[in-house]
């Protein structure tokens, strides 16, 4: 079926670059290099070859006859699909008689096609639709009856309307080759051929919905979104998924409802992210967990033993006493502090900042899954060593260590499979087990468990290593060739898991930086964790991997901050066993949950909660305030490799307010003054409206515009604009284009500009061990994580952030 | 599952044929199908298995031709031509002969389990139309009369 991969296809494409030829389209001149396709040679000068099956990366199929264009001095209508352009060729896409032959496509295919658009989800953004009003095949000459079949439901998150299907055969192709699952096929054949599952009436598989999304027409629908609404009646937000640590680009498409913005999809199909259109089954449904029923809409206080709901400024008052009366009369040693793996940039350097400068503390702490902190110190001043997602796709080969990113790195998992498909990349594995991505591997590695770290050790030449490697599956000569062809390698990406820590991640620096080129990914499991890390969550560590003892720029900018540097989470809790901890705050996390630390811990400190669930750690709470998820704030994220990028608001439900916000009126109920936390008011002087007259009253309307016109009001303490204003200046590295960061474009953070990072116990480092089908405590709140056939309960996930 | 030697030998062969081990698919299904009576749900998974594809892809491939079959034949599987040259000289008579001394439709199989019965598209032997063939052996230039004769010596055949 497969007859050549698809040509040109995404930006930069093209392992070998090869002749120019020019050709003349439509009158117009043209050049491209040798062995583009022509449909591909047309839309480089914006002719649009209209087309069903073709899809960019995917294998040809030339099924459709969509694309049929003129070619003189070739008798019949050639598909500009798999036509490669020719020196001298002329073509004409648009005569009378390519209509005329499109035409009779689309008549052919509405022959049997319900033409229920005006119940059918596709309706508005459908591909059949689109063709039918450009060639207008309105009128039919076929008679036969239309063979119908009831929609049938694959999946929680995939559903079939066979009748709708045009059998372009995208969705078979994109998850055999794309996905790598081959979960979908054809039967039988000619005008019988039907889409089938891979387990007769039902689907076993990823479950990431790419079939659905690359799906032209309504044949595919997705659990979440159909039948819900139409395409114009949502507002489209481009933001960040929430889950893992990739950082794809999600399009949530958002709707009014009771209880403010609904999220009814989610979908990358402008491709602008660094995940081009893939997204797994995280981002693509679990947005879900936002409109769980158990969300916390109200703040709620401890009263006789009981948490009941009271109002915001109940809340903040008594936090602000407490916390003060802690600070003043304990010191900020008796407060500890634990932050979010999914709370934005904004808010962790905000926290960061707070609980030195208000609380008086470095007891500091999130939950850590990777250790940044060492990488920070082993590339400290060697620019150029860090990869991007982006590298991921165009690296000639990679080398990945420890990890299982099908399972918890999908979108690099992504990233490997179709460089290696489509530019024969080559990867080389390392695993304690055979991982689903050693198909695509040019060299594996089997470890006996917990080897990760000879491995690097060999990798640098330390043979004496080589005894404690050799398995059943890989020999002393195996992993001698292996190392061969890795160090023989140029421009190696290097991507490793949690299991190399420490002085592991030196050695592999000093591995790295003797391979020409090579580049260096550190695997964090949640969708900040990087930023958490970068912003200082740590006990020693300050924004920008800034040693506490060495307070530098952050001293002139926040003043005077404790020296000492402060307890680690497991010191917070033998600090609270011993009575010493009497306040503990903790923004966006589930350490009892997560780390099952006995619930009793804490009885005696004042615990303070933000969070959207009663998570464990939330029941325990004195005080407990109900916050909004990063799908309903703005902000940034910093993906695992550094990527930095712009989280925007979709969502809202009302009685939630972001974490930055509660921080903030924290500090405002504790007698601080706001204006020395966030600096707002001095910022841009923006136009709220005034030259536009009556017609535009609406504040949010005010912030369309602004946001329209690249300029950001900062005229609140809630901004958390004016906090990356300052992020931008003192923390090293993130100093990057603000201009492109608005426009939508991912950003690289060098690492290597920070501070001189820590070495941490190993042991600090808890993975979360998530899957496709779980993500910490926020996956236990979706419905269709839970809901999938593939999430089955034996494997029952610990409960995590 | 347990083929016979025969059929191990000649999938060996079979596999040094072909640049890539996909492609040994569809004889392998032939010869399966005819040592097993029908591709079970058995020999998919066995096939699959061998030739490291998915079981969809071996029922779709299955689900292409209508020469493989899932469910079992009768013994005899008669294979009457419908197509432009066989209709004009007879065709369709003899479908509907077989169907009324058969018993049975399109499909279908007689109760003692010695015929089935399948109207199909041309099987290439336009020029001795009509044509008719049972198995793998071909009877051309039929007649209801001579079609009659060729039932009754495969039932006789069949029942020795
Ligand atoms: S949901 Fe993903 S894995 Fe499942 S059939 Fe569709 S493309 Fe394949
Ligand atoms: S289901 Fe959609 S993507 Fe798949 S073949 Fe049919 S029309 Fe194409
Ligand atoms: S790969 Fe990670 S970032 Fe991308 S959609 Fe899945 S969970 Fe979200
Ligand atoms: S797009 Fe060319 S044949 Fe379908
Ligand atoms: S038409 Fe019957 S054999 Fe060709």
């Amino acid at each position: 079926m497969p007859v050549r991969e698809g040509g040109g296809s995404y930006p930069g494409d093209g392992v070998k670059r090869m002749a120019d030829v020019n050709l003349t389209v439509d009158g117009k001149k043209l050049t491209a290099p040798a062995g583009t396709l022509l449909i591909e040679a047309c839309k480089s000068v914006g002719i649009e070859v209209p087309s069903f099956c073709y899809y960019p990366g995917l294998s040809l199929q030339g099924a459709c006859r969509m694309c049929v264009v003129k070619i003189e001095k070739m008798p019949k209508l050639q598909t500009a699909c798999t036509t490669v352009v020719t020196e001298g060729m002329v073509v004409a896409t648009d005569n009378d008689e390519v209509r005329q032959a499109r035409k009779a496509m689309v008549e052919l295919l509405l022959g049997n096609h319900p033409l229920d658009c005006p119940v059918c989800d596709a309706g508005g953004e459908c591909e059949l639709q689109d063709m039918t009003f450009s060639y207008g095949a309105s009128e039919s000459k076929f008679m036969e009856a239309k063979n119908h079949r009831e929609e049938q439901q694959w999946s929680p998150v995939v559903y079939f309307d066979r009748p709708r299907c045009i059998l372009c055969y995208r969705c078979v192709r994109v998850c055999g080759e794309g996905m790598d699952v081959w979960a979908l096929g054809v039967q039988n054949r000619g005008v019988s051929s039907i889409i089938a599952p891979n387990q007769d009436d039902h689907l076993e598989c990823e479950e990431c919905g790419m079939c659905i999304d690359i799906c032209p027409v309504g044949a595919l629908t997705s659990g979440a979104y159909r039948y819900k609404t139409r395409p114009w009646e949502m507002n489209h937000v481009g933001t960040v998924c929430t889950h893992c640590g990739d950082g794809c680009k999600t399009t949530l498409g958002v709707r009014r409802c009771d209880t403010g913005m609904e999220i009814v999809r989610g979908d990358n199909r402008d491709k602008s992210g660094i995940n081009n259109d893939f997204l797994c089954i995280k981002g693509r449904y679990a947005f879900d967990f936002a409109h769980s029923e158990e969300r916390i809409m109200q703040p709620l206080i401890r009263k006789s033993g009981k948490l009941m709901p009271s109002t915001w400024e109940e809340a903040f008052e008594l936090i602000g006493k407490r916390f003060a009366e802690v600070r003043d009369k304990d010191g900020g040693l008796a407060i500890g502090v634990v932050g979010s793996t999914r709370t934005t940039n904004e808010e962790n350097y905000l926290l960061s900042k707070f609980a030195r400068v208000v609380l008086k503390t470095n007891n500091v702490d999130h939950h850590r899954t990777a250790d940044f902190p060492a990488l920070a110190a082993a590339l400290h001043s060697k620019p150029g060593q860090t990869a991007s997602m982006r590298d991921v796709l165009t690296a000639p080969a990679i080398l990945l260590i420890g990890n299982d990113p099908t399972n918890q790195h999908p979108l690099l998992a992504w990233q490997i499979r179709t460089n290696v498909r489509l530019r024969r990349a080559k990867l080389y594995v390392i695993n304690s087990a055979p991982i689903k991505l050693q198909k695509q591997a040019a060299g594996f590695g089997l470890l006996p468990a917990g080897a990760e770290a000879k491995a690097v050790a060999f990798l640098g030449g330390d043979d004496s290593q080589l005894d404690s490697l050799v398995s059943d599956g890989t020999t002393r000569e195996a992993w001698t060739a292996l190392r061969d062809k890795i160090r023989a390698e140029q421009n190696l990406v290097i991507a490793f898991g949690s299991e190399l820590r420490a002085q592991d991640i030196q050695t592999l620096v000093s591995v790295s930086s003797s391979l020409s080129g090579a580049k260096l990914i550190c695997l964090g499991d949640y969708a900040n964790s990087r930023g958490a890390a970068d912003m200082g969550l740590y006990p020693d560590l300050l924004p920008g991997y800034q040693p506490v003892s060495e307070g530098g720029r952050f001293q002139q900018d926040w003043g005077a901050l404790p020296a000492e540097k402060g307890l680690s989470l497991p010191e917070m809790v033998d600090a609270a066993k011993a009575g010493k901890l009497k306040a503990l705050y903790v923004v966006g996390s589930n350490p009892i949950g997560r780390l099952g630390i006995d619930p009793f811990t804490f009885s005696k400190s004042l615990v303070v909660v933000q969070d959207m669930f009663l998570t464990e750690t939330a029941t325990i709470a004195d005080v407990v305030l109900p916050a909004a998820n990063s799908y309903e704030k703005s902000g940034t994220f910093t993906n695992t490799c550094g990527d930095l990028q712009l989280v925007k608001k979709a969502g809202e439900v009302t009685g939630t307010k972001p974490d930055f916000e509660m921080i903030v009126r924290i500090a405002d109920a504790m007698g601080f003054d706001v204006r020395s936390l966030v600096p707002f008011g001095g910022g841009t002087h923006a136009d709220m409206g005034q030259t536009r007259g009556a017609q535009s009253g609406e504040a949010d309307r005010h912030a369309v515009w602004l946001e329209a016109h690249n300029l950001e009001p900062k005229m609140t303490p809630f901004d958390p604009m004016a906090i990356l204003d300052e992020i931008q200046r003192v923390v090293a590295g993130y100093d990057v284009s603000r201009t492109n960061l608005l426009a939508g474009a991912d950003q690289h953070i060098e690492i290597a500009h920070c501070g001189v990072g820590a070495s941490h116990k190993p042991e600090l480092i808890v993975p979360a061990n998530d899957d496709l089908f779980s993500s910490g405590t926020l996956g236990r709140y979706s419905h269709t994580l839970n809901s999938v056939y593939e999430n089955k309960p034996a494997e029952s996930e610990i409960a995590a952030d | 599952m347990k083929f016979s030697q025969e059929f191990e030998q000649r999938f060996a062969d079979m596999l040094t044929h072909y640049p890539t081990k996909r492609s040994a698919l569809v004889p392998t299904l032939l010869y399966a199908q005819d040592e097993a009576g029908a591709l079970t749900d058995e020999v998919i998974v066995e096939l699959a298995q061998r030739l490291d594809l998915t079981e969809l892809e071996v029922r779709n491939v299955i689900s292409y031709y209508s020469m493989l079959t899932t469910k079992p034949r009768g013994k005899y599987n008669v294979q009457v031509c419908t197509n432009i040259a066989c209709m004009l000289r007879g065709g369709e008579e003899l479908l509907n002969h077989c169907q009324k001394k058969l018993g049975i439709g399109h499909k279908g199989t007689t109760q003692d389990g010695l015929f089935s019965l399948e109207e199909v598209e041309c099987i290439g032997a336009c020029s001795w139309a009509p044509a008719v063939q049972v198995n793998y052996d071909f009877h051309e230039n039929l007649t209801v009369d001579k079609m009659d004769q060729v039932l009754d010596e495969y039932k006789k055949k069949g029942t020795m």
